[in-house]
Formats: C-alpha cells, sequence, structure tokens
C-alpha cells in the first residue's frame, strides 16, 4: 500500500494566464516530466495512489480563452470548463442527451465542480463516461503547441489504456462537437455496482432517422476494451434498414459478440458479454423513440 | 522546495501563507488551524474533506492549495453565518443526523452550497447530490430527512 495522506513528491507549479504562456512551458519543459493540471480528479489521485512522478505541473484554469463553450453550429467546448457548468446547459441536455446522461453519470457534484471534459477524455480511461457519448456525436479535437494546431477526431486520438498520440509539447485546447442531424436520437447507458461509481459497462448509441429506416448509427462502448470500442457489425446490421424489434436484438447480440472484455475487479469478461446484450438492446429502443422513431 | 506565497478568504475571513506545491487544500487548512475540515480517505472518495471554493462544493483532497490562491473558501465553521447554514445544522441535530459526526461536515457543506441554488430539491434529488459523500453511522435516511425538512421550510416560505 502507498501511503495515500500527501503527495510525497517535489514538483514546479505554473499558473499561466494565456495559451501561448502555457504552450510556452510545455515546449520548454517537454524532456522533463511535464503535467497538464485540468480538474486534476484524476492527475491528483494517480500522484497520491500509484506514485506517478512529476517534475512540472501546469494548472490550466485560469487560460481565459479556454473557459467557455461556444454555441455556434454544434459545441465548442474549452479544456478548462467544469463538467458541472456542462450538465447545466440547456443546449446539453436537449441536443446531445447522450453526453448529458454520460456527465451526471459520473462521480458526484463536488467532483463534477472540479473535472473537464477535455481531462476526461486525456485520461484515456476505458470506463471513461463522456468518450462512447462523444464518439456517438463524431466530435473531433483541437490539439494546439507551439508551432501550430491540428484537429483530429476523438476517435483516434485515444491509443491505449491511458494512452492517447497527443505529443509532449501538445495539449487539447478544444472539443468540438459538430451539428447533430435533425432527426438523430441518442442515449447512453451505464452499469456500476453502485449509483456514481466506475462503470462495469458504459455505451452511448445513437440512430439518424429518415421515416422508418436508420438512416446511419454509432453503437460505442466503455470498458469492454482497452479503449472505446465501436460495434461496426452491429451498426451494420442497422444501418439502411427498417428498424423492427427483431432487427434491434440481432444487432444488440452482434454487439455483445464484438466486445473483448476482461475479468477485472469490477466484473468478469461473461457477465461483461450478457450484460452488454441487454443494455445494448435497451439503448438503442431509446434512442430510436426519442430519434421520433415507432416501437414495433 | 520551493515556497509559494498564497492569500485566501476562509470563512470570510483574509489568510496569507505560504505552502509548497504538493501540499493539498486539505492538508494546508489542518496545518493553518482549520481542523474542522476531516481528513478521510483522501483520494476523493468519502466527501468529508469537502469544502465550498468560490461557492462550489469540491474536495480538498483532491485539490491543490495552489489552486484556492486568490479564493474564496468556507468550511463548517463558517456556516454560522448563513442562515442556511445555521438552519441545516439545526435540522441535524433536530432529525439525529449525526452519530459519530465525521461526515457531518462534509454533508453540510455540499447540502448548502446545492440548497442555494435549488432551495426546494425533492428526496431523489438530495441523495443524488450527496451520493459522493460517504456516512458510516446513519444509513443516510436521517440525513436525508434532515436535508429535506429545510428543503420543506423553503417551499412554505416561497
Ligand atoms: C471519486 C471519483 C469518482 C470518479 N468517477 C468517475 C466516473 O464515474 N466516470 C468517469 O469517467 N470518471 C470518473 N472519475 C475520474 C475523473 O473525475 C474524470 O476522468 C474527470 O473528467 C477528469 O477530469 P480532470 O479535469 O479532473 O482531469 P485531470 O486530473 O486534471 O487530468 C487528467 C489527465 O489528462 C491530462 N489533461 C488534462 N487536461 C488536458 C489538456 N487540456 N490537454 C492535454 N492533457 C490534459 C492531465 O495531464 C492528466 O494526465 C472519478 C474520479 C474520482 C476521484
Ligand atoms: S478525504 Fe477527501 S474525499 Fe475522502
Ligand atoms: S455520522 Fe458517522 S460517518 Fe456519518
Amino acid at each position: 500500500m502507498h501511503n495515500t495522506r500527501f503527495l510525497t513528491q517535489e514538483f514546479e507549479y505554473f499558473v499561466p494566464h494565456t495559451l501561448s504562456e502555457a504552450l510556452d512551458l510545455l515546449f520548454t519543459y517537454q524532456d522533463k516530466r511535464t503535467k497538464i493540471l485540468a480538474g486534476g480528479t484524476d492527475l491528483l489521485v494517480k500522484m497520491k495512489t500509484l506514485g506517478i512522478g512529476v517534475d512540472y505541473l501546469i494548472n490550466i484554469n485560469e487560460i481565459s480563452e479556454i473557459k467557455n463553450v461556444e454555441l455556434d453550429k454544434g459545441l465548442k467546448i474549452g479544456a478548462a470548463v467544469k463538467l458541472s457548468q456542462l450538465e447545466k446547459m440547456k443546449a446539453v441536455k436537449e441536443e446531445y442527451p447522450a453526453l448529458y446522461e454520460g456527465i451526471t453519470s459520473m462521480a458526484a457534484i463536488a467532483i463534477r465542480n472540479m473535472a473537464t471534459l477535455v481531462g476526461n477524455i486525456c485520461n484515456a480511461s476505458p470506463a471513461g463516461d463522456t468518450i462512447p457519448p462523444l464518439v456517438v456525436y463524431g466530435a473531433k479535437l483541437r490539439i494546439v503547441s507551439k508551432k501550430g494546431e491540428r484537429v483530429i477526431p476523438l476517435e483516434d486520438f485515444i491509443s491505449g489504456v491511458g494512452e492517447t498520440i497527443l505529443k509532449r509539447d501538445e495539449l487539447v485546447s478544444q472539443v468540438i462537437i459538430p451539428e447533430p442531424y435533425k432527426d438523430l436520437g441518442s442515449a447512453f447507458c451505464k452499469k456500476g455496482r453502485v449509483k456514481a461509481d466506475i462503470a462495469k459497462i458504459n455505451l452511448a448509441v445513437g440512430i439518424e432517422r429518415d421515416g422508418d429506416i436508420c438512416r446511419d448509427c454509432r453503437i460505442v462502448l466503455g470498458s469492454v476494451f482497452s479503449k472505446t470500442l465501436r460495434a461496426y457489425k452491429s451498426e451494420e446490421i442497422l444501418r439502411g434498414k427498417v428498424i423492427k424489434d427483431d432487427l434491434i436484438i440481432s444487432a444488440a447480440k452482434r454487439a455483445a459478440e464484438e466486445i473483448k472484455p476482461i475479468d477485472d475487479v469490477r466484473s468478469t469478461a461473461e457477465y461483461r458479454n450478457e450484460l452488454a446484450r441487454v443494455m445494448v438492446e435497451d439503448t438503442l429502443h431509446i434512442a430510436w423513440e426519442r430519434a421520433g422513431g415507432k416501437r414495433w | 522546495m520551493e515556497e509559494y506565497k498564497i492569500e485566501m478568504k476562509i470563512n470570510g475571513e483574509r489568510l496569507v501563507a505560504t505552502t509548497q506545491a504538493d501540499e493539498s487544500l486539505l492538508k494546508f487548512l489542518r496545518r493553518n488551524g482549520f481542523f474542522e475540515v476531516k481528513c478521510g480517505c483522501e483520494k476523493g472518495e468519502c466527501g468529508t474533506c469537502t469544502v465550498i471554493l468560490q461557492g462550489k462544493a469540491v474536495k480538498s483532497c483532491i485539490t491543490l492549495a495552489l489552486q484556492a490562491n486568490n479564493k474564496e473558501v468556507w468550511t463548517i465553521r463558517g456556516m454560522e453565518k448563513f442562515e442556511l447554514g445555521r438552519k441545516l445544522q439545526e435540522s441535524f441535530v433536530q432529525y439525529g443526523a449525526i452519530q459519530c459526526g465525521f461526515c457531518t461536515p462534509g454533508m453540510i457543506l455540499v447540502a448548502k452550497a446545492y440548497l442555494d441554488k435549488n432551495p426546494i430539491p425533492d428526496r431523489k434529488e438530495i441523495k443524488r447530490e450527496i451520493a459522493g459523500n460517504l456516512c458510516r453511522c446513519t444509513g443516510y435516511k436521517k440525513i436525508i430527512d434532515a436535508i429535506y425538512a429545510v428543503a420543506e421550510e423553503n417551499k412554505k416560505m416561497n
């Protein structure tokens, strides 16, 4: 057991007030163990319990450029925006319900008051609750460094457990979520041991409806692989088809076959497979109804 | 290790002190005599270290003291300065929502921050709000009763 009392390590602390200041720091200290501190709800816990070593800590919470949410043809969410701020926004609740449900399923309010959306993404946990919804909505990340910027799909960002494609002098400045298709129905579902717990499985689905037909869809699961997983074959069953109960049942079955869960402290692989099937089925029904589709 | 001079307003009073980068807000507060901020799990799970930072409940064990620089912090000791704070304290006593009392500061602070913005929640909402605060004694029912009683009173006054 580690002593969890104190952060017994020495590091230097910076509070830049502009993005360019932060990027200068990242550039200067890229060969050292330099970490960005957003809410700290993952990082500080890891520093305490896992003894993750840090030489330089850059608190990004005072950078005004990344503190707001732009509501213009979708959402642009700055890296210092707190989860509790997002859950209060009407646009999030009404237009991106799976994201709203993902956020409010997380931890407790005192955590969400500190934690950020970008922190949840960069932490790259397979159980991160905002990641499946964001993949459903086709979110992209704006990544900046002293040398320039790039925008990449969230789907390509996480490369493994706790790993991302971020270079050492880069940070994520913004999450860009496009405007949803007009008849998109989406939903999130999570099963933990108790409320506000880390997920055994979490998932989000989105169905774009055209009459009785599923024009396009996404089924995205967490905690079932080393990173968030898209059930492509299951999606294929629904895409372009008239939506009926039996189709949803077979798509759910297929999704359960596609996942690659493990046995861990939270659950067994066998249980996760069974659970995934039921959860996908229920959540597809909810999404289809939200898209304005009929129940068969 | 480098010393940083920081300043905050704690329970309405200015405090100027020094800290180091690795000091949690919890440790900082206790070192400066605010022992009412309790130390439990030290990793964000139990909620007994909760304080109100800039009007919002946060867990001080996973907040750096430096993150509270130039900010306003309230602990349970300051709650008597607010009508809502006093009401909650009295209600906890009245409903027997305190046994060992270790969770009480966190519970009351979370409830205060919440009721400030949502004065008339239902029991389900109260339950959801205190989900991050563990109590090993009461079984939660009396805590929820105590907070709900204050909400009921707010309703009558509206
Ligand atoms: C008690 C408790 C319960 C929790 N419950 C849940 C839960 O139910 N579901 C869930 O998904 N998570 C949960 N978490 C984990 C955590 O709260 C979330 O992942 C949160 O969103 C992290 O955000 P943060 O801002 O605190 O990240 P931080 O801890 O500040 O950062 C996380 C990581 O991302 C990096 N980072 C942060 N911002 C950037 C940036 N802009 N650019 C590049 N890198 C960056 C940091 O360097 C760090 O490595 C829980 C945590 C605790 C302590
Ligand atoms: S001591 Fe901070 S949450 Fe337990
Ligand atoms: S009264 Fe003892 S922990 Fe809550």
